[in-house]
């Protein structure tokens, strides 16, 4: 048994860009990479519900304990840009998928054009959550020590503050928790965002290589399904944070 | 890797003249260890990170033991003392217990033990250990520059608002730290799933796989949400938000419901691996396959499930709703039924087997003992109306010691024992080892069985010192400690002598089954020279089989 | 290998599921206009949640993918139920009464 040489377990991985692959030294098949692969990213994206989970208890939470608070401080988000944005983000999963069926139909170019698409669309939401920020930032709603100054919430409409504050005389303080955690769940958003974006760029890359074909865009097919999850946080996010007291106005 | 390698190795000395292929010779260099993809090699690397984490954490607790030798706080003052027991249980926690069994162990095991080459994702794996370690460093120089003092607990406000200590570079290292856990978990599930060799159904495998399995789907679960948690923490701490500060509307009870979330699952994720070394010691040195294999394995599972509902019992006395309250008192009664099973099956395997007493098997009969005093004490504190009285005394302290420390340490150290020989190709004297096994079992117990009668007598918690009255079990405390501090570094020593000294083991030195035994010890870098073809399930003992590997025994111990 | 990958969707599918999600959106906000009391989160909810769906279904390839990764990703959104259930057990039943204080 000792003198058997290891020659037949040596199988080294990647290949070449063209022609037959060979599997990475673990496994036995192609096949069973890219399953083990698909699988593993699944169970990241659990990891990543879990997450946003803890963000979504706080929110659920919270919104419980000060109903009015969190109604009136949402009802001065722009629902308009955060419409907007979730068209982008729509758009940016169509390209997504546009882009590894260019792949698996080794249409190399489409790829990469629906790839840089997928890029500028993710740039686009970013630019608009950014304007959306600086509006924040300019209306002094940013909680905490950030800015200099002080978190400041003022209802315009007397008649409506008057309401509010009826039922919970202290919504400005509880106004502050909301924006804390609009500002947390939306800046982690964009955080994934922009992670998917550097992934993005090295695929586009690699795709202008000719790394992927038909027959192998494993990759790809990763990628689409992080950034496919990063738009379902963002399909959960809209509603609660933009759309809460929107019928109030 | 190649037949060279055989040429290389050093000659002179008559048991090294000849030495096989294996993980251990088939490369050299630093290089060839802080980059290496083998799973036994980066098993080893955890070893050296974790062993270094825990001497640091005891370090800590023999100073704790050392400054409640008397009643007077004279070795430190309070604010000295409350950094003590928060590095203690920070590095114990997050950097020894959490990645012990399964960076290790299960590193070096799980592709082993079903028959494939490495793990799913070997550059993840490495990447654990380095995310390990920066994560470490984190927390280091937390510790260098003057730690921390909010309790491993980090309970807010006061982590968030008062302390002025070094909450966020620790926060940062246990976020960090997270991450490792997740990966080895991560590949964990893949490789389970997607790599058993050919014939290796779900119930041929061993408990050890099913423990580990199941412990990495609470890792995956639960460290995500301590991870927003400690995000949350830190967040506050640096944007003076208001989200877990009653003073700016927040909820502190909100941070204990997100924290113990994950960290009551977390004990789990400590305890059920351990459970799994357990199982595989008492089948080989009890000779016979695990009584209720099916039972067990499906306990590992109901234990990862039920154990994520069971959190609000630490939550009793902090305002949670009685509703509440009450549902978690009775959940967390229920996790105890698949506990108390493993249990009972384990004392059955013992019924009737031909048992030997070798140091593995001392560990495990420790833990079965131990673990069942933890258990039994982890019921009592989640009864509704025990609990506000022994809340945050030396009671709970006590009781979750005998978890951790009387369960997982111990089937940790069990497990190196069994399978130290399989890892390194060497024996470790057999007379210092028993002795360890008997010191790290009388001493543990010296510590800790007089701090349940403390925290019943009403001693609280997190004191740097106490009422003179509470002196002498105090006292026998520390002489406790003292005891299993020499039974802890005992094994590290004669681990280290063996490496060079140790007699050569030859594959199989307990006569074991199982796939990991059926490759040679130490393994080659593959595993495993042809893809094993599994047509039996685990710990298929026979009779014959055990009769005449007693009567080889029998003989050799004439000779 | 190829065999083994599942076929090519038509370009058709993955536009109709944009449009569908685009229309999701527009509802939800029509819908958040309205004044629906009670129901209007959950009806905001059931609109995510069918959103999500046809993302999860058809962009991330449920549809072709190893009936163990449906599962995981279901373990997934179930336990982010569980963790949310399991918390309102506790803020659902909270009743704030104030205890007597001995001496008063």
């Amino acid at each position: 048994m000792s003198s058997t040489p290891l020659v037949d377990r040596h199988e080294h991985g990647h290949g070449g860009a063209h022609g037959h692959r060979h599997p990475a030294h673990q496994f036995d098949s192609m096949e069973q990479q890219k399953e083990s692969s698909t699988l593993g990213m699944w169970l990241f994206l659990v990891t990543e519900i879990m997450f946003f989970g803890g963000l979504f208890t706080a929110y659920m939470v919270y919104r419980h304990m000060y109903p009015v608070a969190f109604a009136v401080a949402s009802s001065t988000l722009n629902v308009t840009w955060g419409a907007i944005n979730t068209g982008v983000l729509i758009c940016s999963s169509l390209t997504m998928a546009l882009a590894i069926r260019s792949a698996q139909i080794n249409w190399r170019k489409g790829s990469m054009l629906f790839l840089v698409l997928t890029m500028l669309l993710g740039g686009a939401f970013l630019g608009i959550k950014a304007i959306e920020y600086h509006d924040k930032f300019v209306e002094n709603h940013v909680p905490g020590n950030v800015l200099n100054q002080p978190f400041d919430f003022v209802l315009e409409n007397a008649h409506e503050a008057a309401a509010a504050a009826r039922v919970d005389p202290l919504y400005q303080r509880h106004a502050e928790i909301f924006f804390s955690l609009y500002f947390i769940m939306t800046g982690l958003h964009a955080t994934h965002m922009i992670i998917g974006l550097g992934v993005l760029a090295v695929l586009l890359f690699y795709t202008k290589r000719g790394k992927f074909d038909s027959e192998y865009y494993n990759p790809l097919e990763m990628t689409g399904l992080y950034w496919h999850f990063v738009d379902i946080v963002w399909i959960f996010l809209f509603p609660l944070l933009y759309l809460l007291g929107a019928h109030t106005h | 890797m190649d037949t060279t390698a055989v040429a290389r190795a050093p000659l002179g000395t008559p048991e090294t003249a000849y030495e096989r292929p294996s993980y251990l010779n088939s490369e050299y260099g630093w290089k060839s260890w802080l980059f290496t993809l083998d799973h036994k090699r980066i098993a080893l690397l955890y070893l050296i990170s974790v062993t270094f984490f825990f001497a640091l954490g005891g370090t800590f607790a023999a100073i704790i033991r050392l400054e409640l030798l008397t009643p007077e706080g004279d070795l430190m003052g309070p604010d000295t003392y409350n950094r003590v027991f928060t590095m203690h249980g920070i590095i114990m926690v997050f950097f020894f217990l959490i990645p012990a069994i399964p960076a290790v162990l299960g590193n070096f095991l799980v592709p082993i033990m079903i028959g494939a080459k490495d793990l799913a994702m070997p550059r993840l794996n490495l990447a654990s250990w380095y995310v390990y370690n920066l994560g470490g460093l984190f927390t280091l120089w937390a510790i260098v520059n003057g730690g921390v003092d909010t309790g491993w607990t980090f309970y807010t406000p006061f982590s968030t608002t008062y302390s002025n200590t070094y909450v966020v570079p620790t926060a940062i290292g246990i976020f960090v730290t997270g991450f490792s856990t997740i990966f080895t978990a991560l590949n964990f599930i893949v490789t389970i799933h997607r790599m058993r060799a050919p014939g290796l159904s779900w119930f041929r495998l061993p408990l050890f796989i099913w423990s580990t399995y199941a412990t990495s789907i609470i890792i995956m679960l639960g460290t995500p949400v301590i991870a927003i948690t400690i995000l949350l923490v830190a967040a506050e701490r640096v944007f003076g938000l208001g989200i877990f500060n009653p003073k700016l509307g927040g909820d502190p009870v909100l941070f204990e419901h997100l924290f113990w979330f994950y960290s009551h699952p977390a004990v789990y994720i400590m305890i059920l691996p351990a459970m799994g070394v357990v199982s595989e010691l008492i089948a080989a040195f009890a000779r016979k396959k695990v009584f209720g294999y099916r039972i067990v394995a499906f306990a590992s599972v109901a234990i990862a499930v039920l154990g994520f509902l069971v959190w609000g019992h630490h939550l009793f006395v902090a305002g949670e709703s009685a509703y509440s309250a009450t549902v978690f008192s009775v959940l967390s009664m229920l996790v105890a039924v698949p506990s108390a099973v493993k249990v009972f099956n384990w004392t059955a395997t013992l019924y009737e087997g031909s048992i030997s007493y070798q140091t593995p098997m001392l560990y495990a009969l420790g833990f079965i003992g131990l673990f069942t005093i933890g258990g039994l004490t982890g019921v009592m504190v989640a009864t509704l109306g025990i609990d506000p009285h022994v809340h945050d005394t030396y009671f709970i302290v006590a009781h979750f010691h005998y978890i951790m420390v009387g369960g997982t340490i111990m089937a940790y150290l069990g497990g190196l024992h069994y399978w130290w020989p399989k890892m390194t190709g060497r024996l470790y004297p057999g007379f210092a080892s028993k002795l360890s096994a008997l010191l790290v079992f009388v001493g543990f117990n010296l510590t800790f069985f007089p701090q349940f009668i403390l925290g019943y007598m009403g001693m609280p918690r997190r004191y740097w010192s106490y009422p003179p009255e509470f002196q002498v079990l105090n006292v026998l405390s520390t002489a406790g400690a003292t005891i299993l501090g020499v039974g802890y570094v005992l094994p590290i020593c004669y681990f280290a002598w063996s490496l060079k000294y140790g007699a050569k083991s030859g594959d199989n030195p307990w006569g074991a089954v199982g796939l990991e035994w059926d490759t040679p010890s130490p393994p080659p870098t593959e595993n495993f020279y042809t893809t094993p073809v599994v047509t039996h399930g685990p710990y298929e003992y026979t009779r014959e089989e055990v009769h005449n590997r007693l009567t080889q025994e029998k003989e050799a111990s004439l000779v | 290998m190829t065999e083994h990958q599942h076929p090519v969707t038509p370009v058709s599918t993955y536009v109709y599921v944009f449009l569908a999600l685009l229309v999701g959106t527009g509802l939800t906000v029509v819908a958040a206009k309205v004044d629906l009391g009670w129901a209007s989160t959950p009806v905001a909810m059931l609109i995510a949640i069918t959103k999500a769906l046809l993302v999860l279904y058809f962009f991330m390839e449920l549809r072709h993918s190893a009936r163990m990764n449906v599962l995981t990703a279901a373990a997934g959104f179930f336990w982010l139920v569980l963790m949310l259930s399991t918390f309102m057990m506790d803020y659902g039943t909270r009743v704030a009464t104030v205890l007597p204080v001995a001496g008063k």
